[in-house]
This record gives structure tokens, sequence and C-alpha cells, in this order.
């Protein structure tokens, strides 16, 4: 079972043009900054937004197809959407709520499936309440039982923590997860935290304004994420402009005045360096890509020391670079002004 | 005391009220739907008459529906119905003032439903038809009833327009606001008195009905 996206749309001066397909099993994370598109793809593939252009297929059965014709209504799409408000019924119990989604059955099967819904989810002290009286991860659960009643055939969650307060996040990550591992068809998440998609989608595309990259594995967004957008996302903090070095396998960095090794070969169009900080730390003796830095600044976070470098090389105004080191390394540092710092070259991201 | 301006005003009152309420509604539900512009003009133009002096809209609607006028005309030839001077003649007069009240009130309401609600209802395979009575209407009931209050209400005091429309026949068009009028101009104020004091009680009965009302529905879902 496989859900295919090709759309494009235009809104004043945005674009928004997305390529994407996911599969039963490998939850597929959408991942993007704030106003790049994420929602109003979800939309799209709802029916609740309409692309300008392009093909929305589910299980070979074609949702919208602007040459054709062909839009569906949301009501025949069969498309469970999670809202970032979860967009319960404020007027209907919880039961109730579950239950006017199940129109399709008999009173008594009705009945059954409802309580059933709500043994799975967890919900069953709270089948006579009022949305506003749940929690927020009761909400969220009440919300995904809804959906199940409606026995869609995609299921697309839209920032489905934002909501949420961040110490309730991880429990509620892991039964959100149980929901996702029994749905029997695809599953696509948006987010902007990259580390809850980390944690539970195998699969990526980056929404980067408007523009969708090339659907990848996840672990492929973190060692080789291809454009600045994409590494950006993934977290990398450090960028700097890039080009060929005099031999092949070495680059130069100029703004940082830094000749590398990398294991990546050259390849046209590559633009940018991109080094995350928790790969730079202090060189050991004799290794390759090592470079004298003055510390500039350090911030504690709360298990780790971030320190901003700045190469002896550096040209005025060139980007500082931050380091992240466990707390316990950065403790053991001799020197505070000081440090020889080293980058291993195949954690050297080449980008676009 | 004869009792048939009453009973005269609240049969118009309530015809008008049942006709404004379905008018505004689908009013309000297709305007917050229409583009900016058509928006813009209707949103005027159907406000209008709660402006207007009631006076002008007698007289507009007069142009309308009176006798020798196209349409008023072309009724009576083809059905032998009078469009003026009968009791139902207010019904027009109390439709245009109240109209404005409930269309205004029910788009205040609309425009603060969360519309992902109905999107998500529509997700879910429920018609659009359910959502629209199922969903939307009941959370926006606090604004539909006082829309409706507050066009019943009007269209109870309804006096010039009605006075143009229907006039005032005693026992065939007279309603309270007319007849106060017409005992205050024949100088019988302690009848006066009485209906002012019976169309105070009306009011205040159908205000304190529609409060005790809410607070009811107010603990049915926190």
């Amino acid at each position: 079972m496989a859900l295919t996206v090709r759309i494009q749309k235009r809104y004043g001066d945005f674009r928004l043009d997305v390529d994407l397909s996911a599969e039963t099993g490998r939850a597929l994370a959408l991942l993007g900054a704030s106003g790049c598109g994420k929602s109003v793809t979800l939309k799209c593939i709802a029916g609740i937004d309409r692309p300008d252009r392009g093909r929305i297929e589910l299980d070979g059965r074609v949702l919208f197809d602007s040459g054709a014709g062909i839009d569906l209504p949301p009501q025949r799409r069969r498309v469970g959407f999670l809202f970032q408000n979860y967009a319960l019924f404020p007027h209907m119990t919880v039961e109730r709520n579950v239950a006017v989604c199940l129109g399709r059955l008999d009173k008594r099967r009705r009945q059954a499936r409802t309580a059933e819904l709500l043994a799975l989810l967890h919900l069953e002290g709270q089948a006579a309440l009022y949305p506003r009286q749940l929690s927020g991860g009761q909400q969220q659960r009440a919300a995904l039982a809804r959906i199940l009643a409606a026995e869609p055939r995609v299921l697309l969650l839209d920032e489905p923590f934002s909501a949420l307060d961040s110490f309730l996040k991880w429990q509620l990550e892991q039964e959100l997860r149980e929901v996702l591992d029994r749905f029997p068809g695809p599953v696509v998440w948006v987010s902007h935290d990259r580390g809850e998609v980390f944690r539970n989608c195998p699969r990526v595309c980056v929404l980067d304004a408007g523009r969708s990259s090339p659907v990848m594995d996840m672990a492929e967004l973190m060692s080789n994420p291809g454009t600045v957008g994409a590494a950006r996302l993934s977290g990398c903090k450090n960028f700097a402009a890039l080009r060929p070095g005099p031999a092949p396998g070495l680059v130069e960095v100029p703004a940082w005045g830094l000749t590398l090794q990398v294991s990546a070969p050259w390849r046209e169009g590559l633009t940018t360096l991109g080094l995350r900080a928790h790969h730079l730390h202090p060189a050991e003796a004799g290794e390759a890509n090592a470079f004298p830095c003055q510390i500039v600044r350090v911030t504690e976070d709360t298990s780790a020391v971030l320190a901003a470098l700045r190469p002896d090389a550096a040209s005025p105004g060139a980007p500082l670079l931050w380091m992240e080191l466990p707390k316990e390394h950065w403790a053991a540092l001799p020197d505070r002004d000081r440090l020889l710092a080293a980058v291993r070259p195949e954690d050297l991201m080449l980008l676009e | 005391m004869d009792w048939f301006p009453l009973y005269n005003s609240v049969r118009i009152a309530a015809v008008s009220t049942a006709l404004v309420f379905f008018l505004g509604i689908f009013a309000a539900h297709w305007i917050a739907k229409a583009p900016r512009l058509v928006k813009g003009v209707l949103d005027v133009v159907l406000t209008l008459p709660l402006v207007l002096p009631p006076t002008v809209v007698g007289w507009l609607l007069l142009l309308a529906l009176g006798p020798r006028r196209p349409l008023g005309a072309w009724v009576q030839a083809a059905f032998g119905l009078r469009l003026t001077m009968t009791w139902q003649s207010a019904i027009f007069a109390a439709v245009a003032v109240s109209f404005p009240l409930m269309y205004r009130t029910a788009r205040g309401a609309f425009e603060s439903f969360d519309g992902t609600l109905a999107q998500a209802g529509r997700a879910l395979g429920l018609s659009n038809f359910y959502i629209f009575w199922r969903v939307q209407m009941p959370i926006c009931r606090q604004g539909i009833l006082a829309g409706t209050v507050l066009a019943f209400a009007r269209a109870l005091g309804e006096y010039g327009a009605t006075s143009m429309l229907a006039g005032y026949t005693p026992g065939r068009t007279a309603t309270v606001s007319t007849t106060v009028y017409q005992l205050w101009r024949t100088g019988q104020d302690a009848l006066a008195l009485r209906w002012v004091l019976v169309n105070l009680g009306i009011s205040a009965a159908v205000l304190l009905a529609v409060n005790l009302l809410e607070r009811k529905e107010g603990r049915s879902w926190p």
C-alpha cells in the first residue's frame, strides 16, 4: 500500500512543489521549518485544500489528477488527518466523537466498535467526558480513536505534539508509536522537530521553502543530507562556502582559512561545507584535519557544552564554529581559551 | 380589552422570525465563503435595513409590492392576492427590518467557528449537511440564538414599515405597536399604558428565557 503525491500550488509569491511517496510500515517524516508548506501539503492530500496541478494516488486509487479532472471530496478519500489542535467536536463527549464516525454501522455494532476503539486507546474512563475535560495526551488519543473509526487508508499527522508540554511528549510518543505500528497503511508525519521524527520515522522528505527533496532514509539525512536546507533541518550548525582543494580528496574553506581532507568525492554543484557541532572535537595527537582555534564563547546546555571557536586562520567576519562536547569532556580540557580542534574526514558534509 | 393586536403581533413576529432564521443563516453561510468584493457589497446591501429609517424601508417595500407596482399588480392579477394592507403584509416589513440582526449575529458566530472542525469532519467522512447542522450550528448556537431572539424582538416591536405596508385596521392588521400609537393619538392613555406594559412583559420574558436557556446549556459541555 502506498501514497504518491506530486503536486504544485501557488500562493502569491509562494510556490509549493512537492514530490513524495510513502509506503506501509515505513513512516515518512515531512520535515521543514514553519511556513514551508508542510501543512498545506497534508491538506492537499486530504482534499481540504486544492493543488493547482498534479496527481495524488493512494493504493492505486486516484484522489486528485488535474489532467484528468479528478478531485475526490475529502469524504471519499479515506485519509485520516490528525490536526495540530486535534479538532475534536467540543459539544460531544469522547464516546460520541468516535461514534459519529461509525454511522455506517447499526446501533449495536456501533456501540461495540466505539467501546473497542476507546479501549484500544486507553480511554475507557473518559468516554463520558467532553474534550475540554481531557488532558492534551487524552485529547490526542481521542482524536486518533475517532480517526481509526473512519477506517482511513493513510494517516497524516500534522505536528502531533506541538500542542503539548514537552515533558509529556516522551510518554505520548511511545503511545502514538503503538498506534502507528499497528496501522495497516502509509503514515506521513509532519514536523519541524528533527529529534521527534528521527526517533519515529525511518524515511524522510525535507521541505525547504515549498520545494521537496527526494525521499531518503533518515540515516542518510544525518550522514549525507545533500543540500544546505536539509542539513540545517537535520540540526547541522556550521556552514561555510567551499571550493575544490589543490589535490583530490582536499577542499578549501576560505572563510576559516582551512584546507581539509574529505572522504566524499568532489562533484559539480557543491557550494557549501556542513560540519555538525558534535563532530568537532579536541584533536588527538597526530590527527588529520586539526587546526588551532580560540574559544570565543561558551554556552552550557542540559547535557552538553557548546563552545564557539574562531580558527586562527579565519578571515575577519567569518562565522564562528560551534563545537558540542559532553560536559565531562569539557571539564577535562586543560585550557579554556585555546584549543586544537579536529574533525574526521568522513564527518564532513559536502552540500549543494 | 381586545387581545387581537397581541395575537397579530405574535403571529407576524413568529412567521417572520422563522423565515429570517433560515434566510439569515444561509446568507451568513454563503457570504462567509464568497470572494471579498462580493462579500463587501452584499454585506452593505443586507445590513442597510438595520440603519435605514423603517419608513424608508416601508417606502421601498411599497415600491415593489404596492398594488399599482409591477410585482404587486402581477400577484394581484395572477393569484388575486393583495400584498399590502393585510396582516401578512406586515411579515414583509418584519422580515426586512429583522433580517440584518439575524444575518450579522449568525455571521459573527460563523466567523469565530474553528474551521478545522469542519475540515476534520469532512476528512472523517461526515456529510457537509451533518457538519453544518450537527457540528457548526450547535457550536455557534449562542450567536444563532441571540440573533433569533433579537430578530423576534425587533419583529414584535416593528412599527414604521408595518404601518406603511399593513396600515392600522382594528381586528385585521392592528399590532401592539400600531395600537399603542393609535390609542395615544386618540387620547386613550389608560389603554395605551396597558399595551405598553404587555409589550414590556413579553420582551422581558423573552430575554429572561434566553438567559436561563443559555446558562443551562452552558453547563452541558464545559
